[in-house]
This record gives structure tokens, C-alpha cells and sequence, in this order.
């Protein structure tokens, strides 16, 4: 029998993982998904929000803990548990070294990323590249690893964990390590939990999944439902972004983003226009247009730029629809084209001319249409117009398991002995809802780190830890 | 329908003056459109921060972009849309795929470009037409090539103006049609990488990525990729090996050159004269990093780069090793009744090389130093994307 088991295969999983064996467990890991698709939403990641008060090689200036809770605390409206969302803050100020140590490289922001240079740490390479550095440091260490080994229900005496099931085999443990993902790929679940609107859509079905297809709840809804768990969150909440509506179903990933919103306007099915597209700088404002969309009928909005705009955000990965006049391209999108115009032409007569500059925020802005767009506004009146559709992407839910700062699964807010969650499964107690560039893998690598040695300890039977030191 | 369709759009595009891309490099756009939307890759290598600079690819960006890629493997690897993702994105592949293609449409004269399609088949008909050349000639000079030439003494069998009267011309013309090749290559890919002239920084910057082979390192310093997605510097040090031994042996031939006709002083050479010592020295090294390459090269994951451009790598591998091997054994020959037969063998290696260098794997290195330099004008150059909120 191991002493850890550990369910997932993404980044927590795998934190959770190298550090049972490096506290001396021994260590079998259980991946849903085979080896090729291996890593969860991990492989689409890219950086880490990282905790630092002066200059660290590739991050610049300071991102003090106060000013990381303070975005946190934004972000979510308060929906969060601040002694587990400061853990998760001072964890990203040092977990770095020990990254590295398992191969993981990091690298100064990407072009067009430039805006979190000081917050965010990024993976050369990417997410994959990560996932690849911390299975090829387990196999070395001795991990045991098997893929296509999905868990469908695990056995529970007394609030402590006995063993699992994986396609008709049990496989015991002395403790195990819950990490394998939200609910975000269950369409049915989704679909449930998004329930029927007032338009007697089903919303959820138009969603598009950013990330893997192995993400199925199964633990999830088992630990729920069957063994009782205490739970976190809103099964609704979850990271969110407008996506191109052309997107794959499952792990269209990063490149599927639509960057130019801030640049021109977005309208719905019936072309009107539905919220302040220059509230704030894009990379603070993209989490919540996936939410925004979703309340559209249809959910469905288009994008709608000039050639002004051409150049100034990231290359879309599919081309825009194109058109040489406005109406032109109300006729291509089979929008309504008086209510186009209509929305198109009170826009631009309500544009006041000022400086345009993408960097600040500036003072174009309108006056005298509703909703208002506060910041570069600049009337859509230079051939050729663009306009990219589109929808919701889930890149993760926040419905999870309720866990306390040593990563214990809890039951009737009592503790587990032997059982622990890391990762997006308990992401929901600290992000109750919206989203910040990074955070997520800063979550599941310090719950994951915690798991894991809490884990080990409860299989030599030393006492769990509170954090990290 | 669809292929009468693409021709039509075709015709009509060459009609209206505007290039068609061929389908590898309509590929190679393809995925450059993808991995500009995402650009994780950025860290590893000089393609991606040249990609970044553009937002469309036309014939004359992929080129340059395709002799670029090093096919270090680092993107395929770390990629979240490689196979079995729908977009099956496989940089190296499609970047080798082109880059091959490049070496066939660039040579000079054209139609000897076709030596590529075949190139294991072509090497290997350059050796054969070689080694008889020296074969027959060294018969009907000498008789009997086994014990041929006591003393160790090569001009005995090959005269010295003979030789050179067979292999100048040949490595003169490898140079012009090398060069006008490049030069082809750099007439396109010029105004594509900003147009502006080669700086001495520039210039020194290429230089340092092409001796050091900058790009084969990962961007980290870890190396990069042969038979899976684990780092190594394995490739790039054998890479040196073959090169700088080859540059030395080189050396030796060119000083040995200057010895004979400024000094008067005939080959052989012996230690510790500096043509033996480069020789000795950069033919163990060529052995050494040959072996390597070639061992390196058949555990490849076959994902990465063209596995229908092997044959072409390894027979230029191969004719490398069987150069620096024989010029080994023909020092240790000398003066035994095998010399003569070792001569032959590594003189029509030799004229193999030389009149392949065009045509083969060798052109390489001048395309890919041509594309560094071009990297290194356009990187300096104000970037014509100016992505707001940077």
C-alpha cells in the first residue's frame, strides 16, 4: 500500500505529489486523461501572481502582500477567506526556488503582457512546459504515475479516507490528495447549475470550455453529494472570458481571447450595446465579459472594431468578419441593421474627442449614450470595420470543497485525518467570484504543496501544518 | 470542387500580382496565426519574438522565419495545441517542411535544386562518382593502388597540381553558387525583415548566435530536444563537435595551401606542424561529433521537424564522418601499402562534399546564418505592431 495518493494530474496534483516524496512518502498518482493530454487546465496556463517586496529576477518593482490582497479582495467583492487567501499570497512570495528545483523555467512577460510584469511570474514555454518539468522531476524521484486512471468514487470510514476506485480496482492508501479539477467540461452540470433564464434559454449551452475535456466533477459531485463534504461556492461562479465563438468546444486555451473590446464596442443578438467597454484596462476588465455575455440573449455578442483599432491588441486567431461600410457589416453578422446603426451612430456622435492613448486611462470617453464608454472611445468610422462574435469560455468553476489552511477535506467542519484537496476542487474558498491574471496557479500550487506534505505527515502520523513555513 | 476552387482563387491572386502561398507555407502561416494569438514560446527562441512583428505572413516572412527555426523541438513540446489538439500545431514540422523546400528553390542554378528531392540518393551517387574518380585516375596513374606510393608520400600517387586542378574548380564553384543562392534568399528577405542595412552590431550579434548556437539552448541555457521533451545540451555539443572540427580541418587544408605555395614547403606534414596538429585535432573532433549527431538523430522524436528531410541529414552526416574517419586512417596509413587506397577514399569523400555543398544539408548553415543576421537587423528596427496597453 502507498502512503499518498494523489487524484489529478495538473499543477496542485502534481505540487501535492513532489512533495509527499520529498517528505519521504512513497507517492502513486492517478490521471484521468491519457499521457497526451496530460496536466489538466494546467497545460494552458501560462504564469503565477507572485508576492514579492523588491526586484526578483523576472519580476520588477514590489507586489507587496497588502497590495495582492487588496486586488484579491476586489476581484472577488469580498467573497473570500482572508487567512487562506493571505496564505496563498505569502506562498507565491517564495515557492519559486522550489519550483525551479523541479525544472520549471521562468521567463520576463510575453509582448502584449507587459502589464503584469510586476505581478505576474511566466513559465517559459507555457503551462505544458510545467506540466512536463514536474512529471519528468516525480518519475525521477520515484512517483508512481498512471494515466487513463480515472477515480469514480472513493471508499470514506469516519471521515477518513480508506481507498479508490479506478475501473473496477481498489486501490488503498494511507491518505490521499484530492486534486482533479472543477466541474467545468460537465455540460449537463453546467447546463443545471446555470438553469433556465427568463428568455427560457438554457445559457450554459452556449458556453465553450477553455480548457480540458477530462474536467468532469465526477470526486467533486461524489465528495458533495455522496460522502456529504462541506462545500464552497456558487456553482455558477467561475473564471470567465469572452471567447471567439468559433473556439473548439473543449481547450481552445489562450488563443481563442478577443483583446479588441476596450477598442470599439460590443453589442448582443438585438446590436445593441450592453456595458461600458473602457471601464478599466483590458487585462483587469477580460474575466468579467464572460459572465456579461452569457446574460445576453443567445449568449452571444460581437466585437465590433475599425481600422483604427488594427495592430493595437493581440492577433485573434481566426479573422474577423469584414466590411467596408457599417451597414455592410450589419448585413454580414445578420444583425438587425437599423438597430445596428442606430447603436453604431448614437456611439459615435457621442464620442468626445480627447487623447487617445491605450496605455492610460484616457480621456476619450462619451457623453450622453447609455451605457457610457469611459475610457478610448473613439467614434468607428475608418474602413475596413471588423467585428469578431463572441461567447462564454469556462476556464474554470469555483464550486469546491470547504478546506481550512492545513488543505484537510472537511466533514460537518470537522477536519479529515487523511484527506486533503488542492487545486480548483477547493479554488472557490478563496476565489468566491471574479478573477485576477495568475491567481489560480498560485492557489493550486500552495494548497497543492500543502496538501501534499500534510499528506506524507498524516501517513508517518505526524501532525498536519498550517501553511507552509 | 474545392481544389478547382483553390485553383481558381489561385489564378486569380497571380493574376492580380499577388503571391500564392504553397501549402507549406500556407501551413506554416496557419500555425504562425495561431501561435501569435498565444505566443508562450516566446522565451525559447528568435522565431517567436520575429513572429511577433508581424500579423499577417506572407511567402517571403515564412522563408525567413522557416530558415530561422533551429527545429530545437522546444515549442512542439511545451505546445497546449500540438497533436492530438484539433489545431495540430507542430512548428518544427512545418517550419522544416518549408526550410527544405527553401534549399531547393534558392540553389543556383535552379535546376540543379532538384538534388535535394533525392538529396541521401544524390550524396551518395557524389561519393560513389568520387571515390571511382580517384579510383581510376590513381590506376591509371600508378598501376596497382595497394602498395601504391612507398614513403608516404600522396603526390607520388596524386600530383599536387592535379589535385588542385580537380578540386578548385569545384569548391570555386560551390562558393559562387552557395553565395548566389544566399544572395537569392536575401533579396526576398530583405524587405520582409524591415529592408534596413546590416549594422556592425547586427552583424556581430548574428555572428555570436550562429558560432554559439545560441538557439539550441532553450532560451534557459538547458538545451533542447532529441527523443522527448526532457532538456539537453547533447545535440548543441555535438553540433560543435562536427562543426568546429570541420572548420579546423579546414584551417589545416587552407594552411597547407599557404605552406606549399608561399613557403614551398610540402605536404605530408608531420607533428607538431600546425596543418597536422588542426588536422588531427579537428578530425577527432568531427569523428566525435559525427557519431553524436547521428546517434541523436535516429532517436529524434519523429514529431519533430520533416522525417522526410532524414535521409538528406544523415547522409550528410554520414559523408562527414566518412571524411574526417578516412583522413584519420589515412594518417595512420601512411607509409603502408593501404595509403593509397585511403587516399582515394578520402578524396572522393572530399569531392563528394565539395560538389555537393550547394545541394545538400551543408547549405544549412549559410541559410540559417543569413536568416540570423536579417533577425538581428529587424529586431533592432522600432517594432511596426504597437500593442496598446504594453
Amino acid at each position: 500500500m502507498v502512503d499518498v495518493l494523489v487524484i489529478g494530474g495538473g499543477n496542485a496534483a502534481l505540487c501535492a505529489a513532489l512533495m509527499a516524496r520529498e517528505a519521504g512518502a512513497s507517492v502513486l498518482l492517478l490521471e484521468a486523461a491519457p499521457r497526451a493530454w496530460r496536466g489538466g487546465n494546467s497545460g494552458h496556463t501560462r504564469n503565477l501572481r507572485c508576492m514579492h517586496d523588491a526586484p526578483q529576477d523576472v519580476l520588477v518593482e514590489a507586489y507587496p502582500e497588502e497590495e495582492y490582497w487588496q486586488d484579491v479582495l476586489k476581484v472577488t467583492g469580498g467573497q473570500t477567506d482572508e487567512h487562506l487567501a493571505r496564505l496563498v499570497i505569502r506562498a507565491s512570495s517564495n515557492c519559486r526556488d522550489w519550483m525551479r528545483s523541479h525544472g520549471v523555467h521562468f521567463q520576463p512577460p510575453l509582448s502584449g503582457a507587459l502589464h503584469v510584469a510586476r505581478t505576474n511570474a511566466f513559465f517559459m514555454g507555457g503551462g505544458k512546459a510545467l506540466v512536463n518539468a514536474y512529471y519528468r522531476s516525480a518519475e525521477k524521484l520515484g512517483v508512481q504515475i498512471r494515466y487513463e486512471a480515472p477515480v469514480d468514487r472513493i471508499e470514506i470510514e469516519d471521515g477518513r479516507f480508506v481507498a479508490a476506485h479506478v475501473k473496477g480496482e481498489r486501490i488503498t492508501a494511507k491518505t490521499c490528495v484530492l486534486a482533479a479539477g472543477g466541474f467545468e467540461s460537465n455540460r449537463d452540470w453546467l447546463r443545471e447549475a446555470w438553469g433556465r433564464n427568463d428568455r427560457g434559454e438554457w445559457p450554459a449551452d452556449n458556453f465553450l470550455i477553455r480548457g480540458t475535456r477530462f474536467n468532469q466533477g465526477v470526486l467533486l459531485k461524489h465528495l458533495l453529494d455522496d460522502h456529504g463534504a462541506d462545500r464552497i461556492g456558487d456553482p455558477t461562479q467561475a473564471h470567465m472570458v469572452a471567447i471567439d465563438a468559433r473556439a473548439p468546444l473543449y481547450d481552445g486555451g489562450i488563443c481563442t481571447r478577443i483583446d479588441c473590446v476596450s477598442l470599439g464596442v460590443v453589442v448582443n443578438r438585438e446590436a445593441r450595446r450592453f456595458y461600458d467597454e473602457g471601464e478599466d484596462f483590458w487585462p483587469k476588465r477580460y474575466a468579467i465579459w464572460g459572465r456579461l455575455v452569457a446574460q445576453q440573449p443567445g449568449q452571444i455578442a460581437w466585437s465590433v472594431i475599425d481600422a483604427k483599432a488594427i495592430g493595437r491588441f493581440m492577433p485573434p486567431v481566426f479573422p474577423g468578419v469584414k466590411a467596408n461600410s457599417l451597414p455592410e457589416l450589419a448585413r454580414k453578422l445578420e444583425l438587425d441593421e437599423a438597430t445596428f446603426m442606430h447603436t453604431l451612430n448614437s456611439y459615435n456622435a457621442a464620442c468626445v474627442p480627447g487623447t487617445f492613448d491605450h496605455t492610460a486611462l484616457d480621456d476619450c470617453h462619451t457623453e450622453g449614450v447609455t451605457p457610457a464608454k469611459t475610457h478610448w472611445a473613439r467614434p468607428i468610422d475608418t474602413a475596413p470595420f471588423y467585428a469578431y462574435a463572441v461567447r462564454p469560455g469556462v476556464t474554470f468553476t469555483y464550486l469546491g470543497l470547504h478546506t481550512d489552511d492545513t488543505a484537510a477535506v472537511r466533514f460537518n467542519d470537522q477536519p479529515s485525518d487523511n484527506l486533503f484537496v488542492a487545486g480548483e476542487m477547493m479554488a472557490g474558498n478563496v476565489l468566491g467570484k471574479g478573477y485576477t491574471a495568475g491567481v489560480g496557479m498560485s492557489i493550486g500550487t500552495a494548497f497543492g504543496r500543502i496538501a501534499g506534505v500534510n499528506a506524507a505527515r498524516a501517513a508517518m502520523n505526524q501532525g498536519a501544518l498550517h501553511g507552509l513555513a | 470542387m474545392a481544389s478547382l476552387e483553390a485553383l481558381t482563387r489561385d489564378a486569380r491572386a497571380l493574376a492580380n500580382g499577388e503571391v500564392v502561398l504553397t501549402p507549406s507555407e500556407a501551413e506554416v502561416a496557419r500555425q504562425m496565426t495561431i501561435c501569435n494569438a498565444c505566443r508562450y514560446c516566446e522565451g525559447f527562441c528568435a522565431v517567436f519574438p520575429a513572429m511577433t512583428r508581424r500579423l499577417e505572413f506572407g511567402k517571403a516572412d515564412v522563408h525567413f522565419l522557416a530558415n530561422l527555426c533551429h527545429n530545437c523541438g522546444a515549442c512542439l513540446h511545451a505546445c497546449q495545441y500540438a497533436p492530438p489538439h484539433e489545431f495540430a500545431v507542430n512548428v518544427p514540422r512545418a517550419m522544416a517542411t518549408v526550410r527544405g523546400k527553401t534549399y531547393a528553390d534558392y540553389a543556383w542554378p535552379p535546376a540543379l535544386g532538384a538534388l535535394y528531392k533525392k538529396n541521401g540518393l544524390a550524396l551518395s551517387v557524389a561519393l560513389a562518382l568520387g571515390l571511382a574518380l580517384f579510383l581510376v585516375l590513381a590506376v591509371m596513374l600508378k598501376g596497382p593502388i595497394w602498395g601504391a606510393a612507398q614513403g608516404g608520400d600522396f603526390y607520388a600517387i596524386f600530383p599536387h597540381n592535379l589535385l588542385v586542378g580537380l578540386f578548385a574548380p569545384v569548391f570555386l564553384f560551390a562558393v559562387l553558387a552557395l553565395t548566389l543562392g544566399v544572395r537569392r534568399f536575401l533579396r526576398e528577405v530583405n524587405p520582409a525583415t524591415s529592408g534596413a542595412p546590416a549594422s556592425g552590431d547586427a552583424a556581430a550579434e548574428a555572428a555570436h548566435d550562429v558560432l554559439r548556437l545560441k538557439y539550441l539552448d532553450g532560451g534557459h541555457g538547458d538545451g533542447c530536444h532529441d527523443e522527448d521533451d526532457a532538456y539537453t545540451l547533447r545535440r548543441r555539443r555535438m553540433h560543435h563537435f562536427t562543426f568546429y572540427g570541420f572548420l579546423l580541418c579546414f584551417a589545416a587544408t587552407s594552411l597547407a595551401t599557404v605552406y606549399h605555395y608561399l613557403f614551398g614547403w610540402a605536404a605530408p606534414y608531420n607533428f607538431p606542424s600546425l596543418p597536422k596538429l588542426l588536422g588531427a585535432v579537428g578530425g577527432v573532433s568531427m569523428v566525435i561529433g559525427t557519431v553524436g549527431l547521428w546517434r541523436l538523430n535516429l532517436r529524434r522524436d519523429p514529431l519533430q521537424g520533416d522525417t522526410a528531410q532524414r535521409p538528406m541529414d544523415r547522409g550528410f552526416i554520414a559523408l562527414l564522418f566518412l571524411i574526417a574517419l578516412s583522413g584519420l586512417l589515412l594518417w595512420w596509413a601512411r607509409g603502408s601499402a593501404a595509403m593509397g587506397l585511403m587516399l582515394c577514399l578520402h578524396l572522393g569523400a572530399v569531392m563528394a562534399l565539395f560538389a555537393l555543398m550547394p545541394y545538400s544539408k551543408f547549405a544549412h548553415g549559410f541559410f540559417r546564418s543569413a536568416a540570423l543576421l536579417r533577425h538581428a537587423v529587424e529586431k533592432r528596427q522600432p517594432n511596426p505592431i504597437g500593442l496598446g496597453a504594453d
